[in-house]
């Protein structure tokens, strides 16, 4: 088999669901009034950002077999922090955003110590920490409130042209070949940033072929002599980091702090139901941040299309439930050709 | 001589079990070193030991004359020795380039340089003629010949100066086995020690240099190629043990048949196996591990799916496609219990016993249909069940009410086939029931299957213990490579003929005991 054959077999899942994502979203952008335009781009892509960063950020926990229930939690935490640093001078925001994101990563950190070092599954350590995280947020904002620099504001939740004129670049008028992409949403440039300076190095590090391994086989993984704890370690570190941008993405885009129990608790079970669309294995070893992206991306088009169609919005959970279900059962048409039935359940 | 690897005064236990007693063993650079010996020898011990996945509880390694102590297989493959395991360690949603390179992988600007991963994983298959295995492939989707032979591409890969192989020809094909030899002389001529772990018989001749036999975790004798006979060397590998006392056998007659198998096969592992138990005979399955022993228990008890060919019990067709249709199997129309088939399966922990929920519980599982009114347990029956139960296989207990897991290892095994003698059943199925357990419980268990046998029961039963198979069953049937390759009982049912028909050697004239 040709070697383009062979890929396109491996990852026929994830096109599909771009496919249907694209279909879907071309739907909704030709029966809106004002369709394919900036203005509804930059609104769905601010929709779906923080929400596809706990989903990669979920992806990794996942991919090695386990699942992380405090990323809504420390997307809450940054986002309580943040509305008290993103204030003042340029020095003094970008050292908040620093301490936002070490924060994230550190909560991540903590996440991974308690699975290694305590040996607990990741499900239940994180159920707890993620309550403590939660803890700290309503300490650092007991009511919502806060008000962030507004041009860091301006700048991170529009298109682009908003963004160089907010930070004072090309003030002498935007050069010709910036003119195309000037209506395309920044926080969608983040999110291609942030996949492809941090997802695509982290899949071709030894840590990332040490995730997949670990979620493929440990047993095999510890016997090729990969170290197993580092690799955990540093899988839950980054997932920590990617949720505190999610966090910080969030602070930005409301301009204040929210420590939102039930909205921490949405964040998380949607990110798994992301995950999930976008075709990783919840058993570990298979899958990829991008499909998470992707399953955010259909989730999300799902309520915009209800924004739009005259459907009763008390319908669109159970839409989402039978979305999610559909992904689940294309997923489950493996087990059909199992031959030894206890197989089905190791 | 060019000493690479020794061990002296090796010994290690595992609960009261020696598996390497004592062991003085080296081998030396540029040669083929085989290893042989039974069923629980200590082989895989040895290897794991200089695998650094197990670590000796005494005795010292030397690696060229410079002491070695190895904590973990990193360290053994940073030494220069490499295992090809039995087990596949190969990681199944991974690509095959990224198998091979999964310790090492070439790097780039930090990063795994997949164009250089892919170029090194054709180099290594091309160097053992798998040139046909694309490394973009999952190792999922390949067949398990091809997984082993890029299992071995793997080992190559780490540039071993002493490789072990484990029963690393067992999956492949005879054309990659002769890649195999091909790609072992050259190493030979290259300087490197190669460890081989068969048990075939005719692979070793053909390839050591060496020969070393184990029983009983002792390193019995070393010796070159061509210094012993086949038989001598089985000779070696069975010694003279104490044996456990079996009950006498009652003398053969005719008996109708009970369970009645044709044409038996299944994915590659089983190749039209037939045969039949009698009522009241204790049929042994037997021959070296994994040659389909357990496969065929598991196709009876409808655990496999698509098996080919023909289950009768009692003479009547039977259509087994679950665990659940086994133990109906065979019954009389409406009765909620008797008949059937019942297997005592492999692993007591996972699959015999809900190791947290009480002896009791455990005892009643499979007989619940014939111990509930309606919906609801029936209290009454299940008390008088459980206490009958207990008291026949003299099981002991505190509490019947404590978790199973609380039970001595042998005990445990008594409630999985107590469990099962609830069920009335008409066929008994055992895989390895006498495994890790002490040799009083063992000679209860034989007993008890002869009693049931006895009572009109038919027992099949794989063990992989020779001593067990003759000293309990009315006959033997030998498997090898997913197929019944002899039948043996009465007089020709010895250790001697057992390891020939194991080896698949072709019988030869009676050694001389």
């Amino acid at each position: 088999m040709s070697d383009l054959g062979l890929r396109l077999r491996q990852n026929a899942y994830l096109l599909s669901v771009i496919v249907l994502f694209a279909l879907v979203y071309l739907l909704y952008h030709a029966a809106h009034p004002k369709g394919f335009s900036s203005a509804v781009l930059v609104q769905n892509s601010n929709e779906v950002f923080s929400l596809a960063m706990l989903a990669m950020a979920q992806t990794i926990p996942v991919l090695m077999g386990g699942l992380d229930l405090s990323v809504g939690a420390v997307m809450t935490l940054v986002d309580c922090l943040a509305s008290h640093l993103l204030v003042g001078t340029t020095t003094q925001i970008a050292l908040g955003v620093l301490a936002c994101l070490v924060t994230g990563a550190l909560a991540g950190f903590v996440n991974g110590c308690v699975v290694v070092y305590g040996r607990i599954q990741p499900i239940i350590a994180t159920l707890a920490t993620g309550a403590i995280y939660i803890g700290l947020a309503l300490f650092l904002r007991p009511t919502p409130g806060g008000k962030l620099d507004e041009d860091i504001n301006w700048a991170m939740t529009n298109a682009l042209d908003d963004f160089v004129g907010t930070v004072g670049l090309f003030s002498d008028g935007l050069p010709a070949w910036f003119r195309p992409i000037a209506g395309v949403p920044t926080s969608l440039v983040l999110l291609v940033l942030v996949a492809t300076l941090i997802w695509v190095p982290f899949r071709r590090s030894v840590t990332g072929r040490a995730v997949y391994a670990i979620g493929s086989s440990e047993q095999a993984a510890y016997m090729s002599g990969l170290d197993i704890n580092r690799a955990k370690l540093t899988a839950f570190t980054l997932a920590g980091l990617l949720a505190g941008i999610g966090g910080l993405f969030l602070a930005i885009q409301t301009s204040s702090g929210n420590a939102d129990i039930p909205q921490a608790g949405g964040y998380t079970l949607s990110s798994i139901a992301s995950v999930v669309i976008g075709g990783t294995s919840l058993l570990g070893g298979s899958g990829s941040a991008i499909g998470s992206i992707f399953g955010t991306a259909v989730l999300k088009v799902i309520s915009f299309n209800f924004r739009i169609f005259d459907i009763a919005p008390l319908l669109q959970p159970m839409f989402e439930g039978l979305v999610l279900l559909s992904a689940i059962s294309l997923g489950a048409l493996r087990m059909l050709r199992v031959k030894n039935q206890l197989e089905l359940f190791r | 001589m060019d000493q690479f690897l020794v061990l002296t005064g090796v010994s290690k236990r595992y609960g009261g079990v020696r598996a390497l007693d004592n062991v003085d063993f080296a081998c030396n650079r540029g040669e083929v070193h085989a290893v042989l010996g039974e069923n629980g020898a200590g082989k895989s011990t040895l290897i794991k030991t200089i695998a650094g996945v197990v670590q000796p509880d005494a005795g010292t390694m030397t690696l060229q004359g410079r002491p070695l102590s190895l904590r973990t297989p990193q360290a053994a493959n940073d030494a220069g020795i490499v295992c090809i395991f039995q087990e596949l360690s190969l990681l199944p949603d991974l690509s095959v380039a990224d198998n091979i390179s999964i310790a090492r992988p070439p790097r780039r600007f930090g990063l795994i340089d997949l164009r250089a991963q892919r170029r090194r994983a054709e180099e290594l298959l091309a160097g053992i003629g798998c040139e046909d295995v694309n490394p973009m492939m999952r190792v999922r989707d390949l067949p398990l010949s091809r997984r082993q032979m890029v299992e071995i591409a793997k080992a190559l890969g780490k540039n071993p100066r002493l490789l072990i192989l484990d029963e690393a020809t067992s999956a492949l094909t005879s054309a990659d086995v002769e890649r195999v030899y091909a790609m072992l002389a050259r190493l030979k001529a290259a300087g490197i020690a190669v460890l081989y772990i068969s048990h075939r018989m005719h692979e070793i001749e053909a390839l050591a240099d060496r020969l070393s036999v184990f029983r009983n975790g002792r390193h019995i004798e070393t010796f070159g190629r061509g210094e012993r006979s086949p038989d001598q060397i089985v000779q070696l590998m069975i010694g003279r043990e104490i044996s456990a006392q079996f009950p006498p056998k009652p003398p053969r007659t005719a008996a109708p048949k009970m369970l009645e198998i044709s044409d038996l096969s299944w994915e590659d592992r089983l190749h039209g196996v037939s045969l039949s138990v009698g009522r009241g005979e204790i049929v042994g399955l037997g021959g070296l591990d994994g040659q389909g022993q357990k496969e065929l228990l598991l196709a009876l008890f409808g655990v496999l799916k698509r098996v080919s060919g023909e289950i009768r019990i009692d003479g009547q067709r039977q259509a087994i496609g679950s665990p659940a249709d086994a133990m109906r199997a065979g019954r009389q129309n409406g009765a909620h219990t008797g008949g059937g088939i019942a297997l005592v399966p492999e692993d007591r922990k996972t699959e015999g016993l809900m190791l947290p929920m009480s002896i009791a519980e455990n005892l009643v599982i499979a007989s619940l249909a014939a111990l509930s009114s309606g919906p609801f347990m029936n209290r009454g029956r299940e008390r008088v069940a459980v206490t009958d139960a207990i008291a026949r296989l003299r099981i002991k207990v505190g509490r019947d009410s404590d978790a199973v897991h609380t039970l001595s290892g042998g005990n445990q095994q008594k409630v999985v086939i107590a469990k099962w003698l609830m069920t009335h059943p008409a066929v008994i199925l055992l895989n390895d029931p006498t495994r890790g357990i002490d040799v009083g419980t063992k000679q209860e268990i034989y007993r008890l299957l002869r009693e049931l046998a006895d009572q009109g029961a038919a027992i099949l039963f794989y063990s992989t213990d020779y001593d067990e198979l003759i000293g309990s069953c009315d006959r033997v049937a030998i498997l090898y490579d997913g197929r019944i390759v002899r039948e043996l009982e009465g007089s020709a049912l010895t250790e001697q003929s057992i390891i020939a028909a194991s080896l698949n050697l072709s019988q030869t004239e009676p050694a001389h005991v």
